[in-house]
């Protein structure tokens, strides 16, 4: 395994030599000490993997296309913007704004998340990203969603926390967002329907598990003990008669 | 029911004798204005949105479209369009939408500038016969250069410079997506761009295969709704633009009607067919010039350092904003005046947010200026330049290039009839219906695309021949050139110009 000494190292730096070691065919790196650094993984193609050691600072993974980025700690804000596909997997919690206007690819998350996670994610058939979060999330959890899949399972949550913040789903016209347990329909945007899952769901919420209890060392079976919603989009169109033509 | 109770805005009317029933007014027509009656053409006027397809069509000139002479009665307060729009808000409960830029009678400070020329004591130059350079470089530009003795003898250039964009002109185009305008409107844009040395704008709609052979000549664009933004349409242009704002709508996001998304649309943006694609008014990323720098960079590094632009929309307190994107890294800021077109907008934010972009261009170069950063981006300027003679205004005021969209479409048929939101665009532009864009041949119009760019490119070297220089960066920012007719004292001080007759 190919390994990058972060201690000290200047972002850009940092990540020119990430670069430079994909382009000399590296397959695997270990970046150790990284502590803080913004942007790594951005861009990056290819299927090489990379462990990070350290809190890696914000904008990992923006427009990422193929690259897996394993996080052995917590991380920040805005992991996975726009990302096309690879995946990334976090040991611990994240901020706030994970997987805008993502494109494919997985993001996994083991702990907690911030504020606005999932939104505006994408997807056509084939392509579509999925995001599962084992903790909690904050407010505006899949805003202005138009594809993908959302898993949020709540995990190890201490009474009285709720599972996700207000505004869950606003403004939502595509995708699916699945939570582990009951939802409130009080917290949802007006543009959200909840139903049960069906058996394609529960098709697809097995597969994106086992992997995810797979990346994070968990057991299946704990979590599929409890039952799912499935939070849909009631029209293509939240806003078609906002409209006089 | 009450129900359209304003009278229809235009009378469409054939001249029965001269009509030749080829039926040609019916298949034109995007509206559905024309059917066939049996014997003759029926006429469903209140449809009529005044696009003069038709007319242009109509072998025998038996068409006329008039202005309906049954109006509201006239009142120099309640103009026609307060009347109808609350007629029409009664009848619907929703926001009225339009396009193309405002038409509201605002002034045009364009219009009360003038430029200087040279007579007797400074001599003209004649643009036919002596050399007279548009070349215009976009990016930012070094504080100061160093230079050192190459091996040669020569001296060469030792600063490295940051990344720069060529233009052949100060006239680029601006950001008009694939679904707001047809794939062939944006093949019309491309070619020309090609052809002319320029830069055509993706808009937010990604880059449909069909244009990457034009990639050199084209700036991406990233906005809050991320449509088609992957890594590859990133790299594949001369630069990355994030589009924070736009002139015709400020502070709103993007809503481009399910209409206008049939599959190949929803494709490029990743959404479902027939939905209305949604780009939130803010990028949830950015809260701050902080999270603006931080997108910048994100872009920078995924593209190995591309110059990144952000587009603005010109707005009371453009020149702090500006300053604060230029510090957070961008290479070009774009500013977008009041007056920019706009394929939907809501008309009441269309017509009362914002400034005019000649305000913005003083305000921001002023700024700038005053903080010692002029030098770490260019100013691209947008939002209703007309003519060449607005672009050398508004480059006069401090921008580096002018942008403009309409004027370009107007080279592809448009008249300006404010109906894009719709998506029945008898002229192909802004339309997705395929018996419609098919009518827009990208060869056809590119040629008289190209034909404009070049009749201003003359236009532009005229109008330097006479102000006595040979470069258009000699009429950057420089403002002693122009002097101002019947504006007030604080107007002449903010655009920093002279009244005409000092
Ligand atoms: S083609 Fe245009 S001008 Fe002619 S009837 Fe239709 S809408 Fe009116
Ligand atoms: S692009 Fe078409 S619909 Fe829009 S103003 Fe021009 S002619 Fe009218």
């Amino acid at each position: 395994m190919f390994e990058i000494n972060a201690a000290g190292v200047y972002y850009r730096d940092l990540n020119r030599q990430i670069r430079d070691a994909i382009a000399a065919g590296q397959k695997e790196i270990r970046v150790r000490n990284v502590n803080g650094q913004y942007y790594i993984g951005d861009g990056l193609r290819g299927n090489a993997t990379i462990i990070i050691e350290g809190v890696p600072g914000n904008d990992m993974a923006a427009f990422m296309d193929g690259t897996t980025l394993i996080v052995k700690a917590n991380a920040q804000d805005n992991i996975s913007n726009t990302m096309n596909s690879g995946k990334v997997v976090i040991h611990g919690n994240a901020g706030d704004v994970l997987g805008y206007g993502m494109r494919g690819g997985k993001l996994h998350i083991l702990g907690d998340v911030g504020y606005r996670v999932g939104i505006h994610m994408k997807g056509m058939k084939r392509q579509a990203p999925t995001i599962v979060v084992g903790g909690t999330a904050g407010d505006f959890f899949g805003e202005y969603m138009a594809g993908g899949v959302l898993i949020l399972l709540g995990l190890n949550r201490k009474p009285g926390i709720p599972i996700v913040g207000d505004y869950l789903g606003t403004g939502m016209h595509g995708g699916a967002i699945y939570i582990r347990g009951d939802v409130d329909k009080n917290i949802c945007g007006a543009e959200v329907g909840i139903m049960d899952p069906d058996a394609e769901d529960e098709k697809v919420l097995k597969e994106s598990l086992t992997e995810f209890c797979k990346d994070l060392d968990l057991k299946l079976e704990d979590i599929m003990k409890e039952k799912f919603r499935k939070l849909v989009p009631v029209s293509l169109r939240p806003y078609g008669n906002l409209y006089a033509y | 029911m009450f129900k359209n109770l304003a009278p229809p805005e235009y009378l469409a009317t054939i001249d029965q004798v001269k009509c030749i029933r080829c039926k040609r007014c019916i298949q034109n027509c995007g509206w559905g204005v024309y059917s066939w009656g049996g014997d003759k053409v029926l006429i469903n006027t209140s449809k009529c949105v005044k696009c003069l397809r038709c007319y242009h069509y109509c072998p025998e000139e038996a068409i006329q479209i008039v202005d309906n002479p049954t109006r509201f009665k006239q009142n120099a307060y309640w103009g026609y369009n307060n009347i109808r729009n609350i007629k029409r808000q009664a009848e619907t409960g929703g926001i009225p939408l339009t396009g193309m830029g405002s038409d509201l009678p605002y002034t045009i400070l364009f219009d009360n500038l003038l430029i200087d020329a040279c007579q007797v004591t400074n001599p003209s130059i004649d643009p036919l016969r002596e050399p007279m350079e548009l070349r215009t470089y976009l990016g930012k530009k070094p504080s100061s250069v160093d230079v050192e003795k190459g091996k040669d003898g020569k001296l060469k250039l030792k600063t490295k410079m940051p990344p720069q964009i060529k233009i052949d002109l100060p006239v680029i185009f601006s950001p008009m997506s694939y679904g707001s305008i047809s794939l062939n409107a944006q093949k019309v844009l491309a070619m020309a761009a090609k052809e002319c040395g320029i830069l055509m704008n993706t808009g937010e709609g990604g880059l449909h295969e069909d244009l990457l052979p034009y990639k050199d000549n084209i700036i991406v664009q990233v906005a809050s709704g991320r449509f088609g933004v992957n890594p590859d349409y990133l790299n594949a242009g001369v630069a990355v633009e994030i589009k924070i704002g736009q002139g015709a709508k400020p502070g709103i996001g993007g809503h481009l009607p399910g209409e206008k998304i049939p599959l190949e649309v929803a494709r490029a943006r990743m959404i479902p067919v027939g939905t209305d694609a949604l780009s939130p008014a803010p990028q949830h990323d950015i809260y701050s010039i902080e999270d603006l720098r931080q997108l910048i960079y994100a872009i920078k590094e995924a593209t190995n350092y591309k110059p990144v632009s952000v587009k603005i929309a010109a707005v009371h307190n453009v020149a702090a904003i500006a300053s604060g994107i230029v510090r957070a890294g961008a290479d070009i800021v774009y500013l977008d005046g009041f007056r920019g077109g706009t394929g939907a907008a809501p008309s009441i934010i269309r017509d009362h947010l914002g400034i005019p972009i000649e305000y913005a261009i003083a305000a921001v170069d002023d700024r700038l200026r005053q903080e010692g950063i002029r030098n770490e981006a260019s100013i691209v300027a947008a939002g209703g330049i007309r003519s060449s003679a607005d672009a050398a205004k508004a480059i006069a005021l401090g921008a580096d290039s002018v942008a403009i969209a309409t004027a370009a479409l107007i080279t592809m048929g448009c008249t300006t009839c404010g109906k894009c939101y719709t998506g029945n665009c008898s002229w192909g532009i802004t339309t997705q219906r395929p018996e419609l864009t098919a009518r827009l041949d990208p060869e056809v119009y590119a040629e008289r695309l190209i034909n404009l760019i070049h009749a201003w490119e003359h236009e532009l070297k005229e109008i330097l021949g006479a102000l006595g220089i040979n470069a258009i960066e000699s009429l950057r920012g420089n403002r002693e050139r122009l002097r101002g007719v019947g504006l007030d004292a604080q107007t002449l001080d903010i655009l920093g110009v002279k009244p005409a007759g000092r």
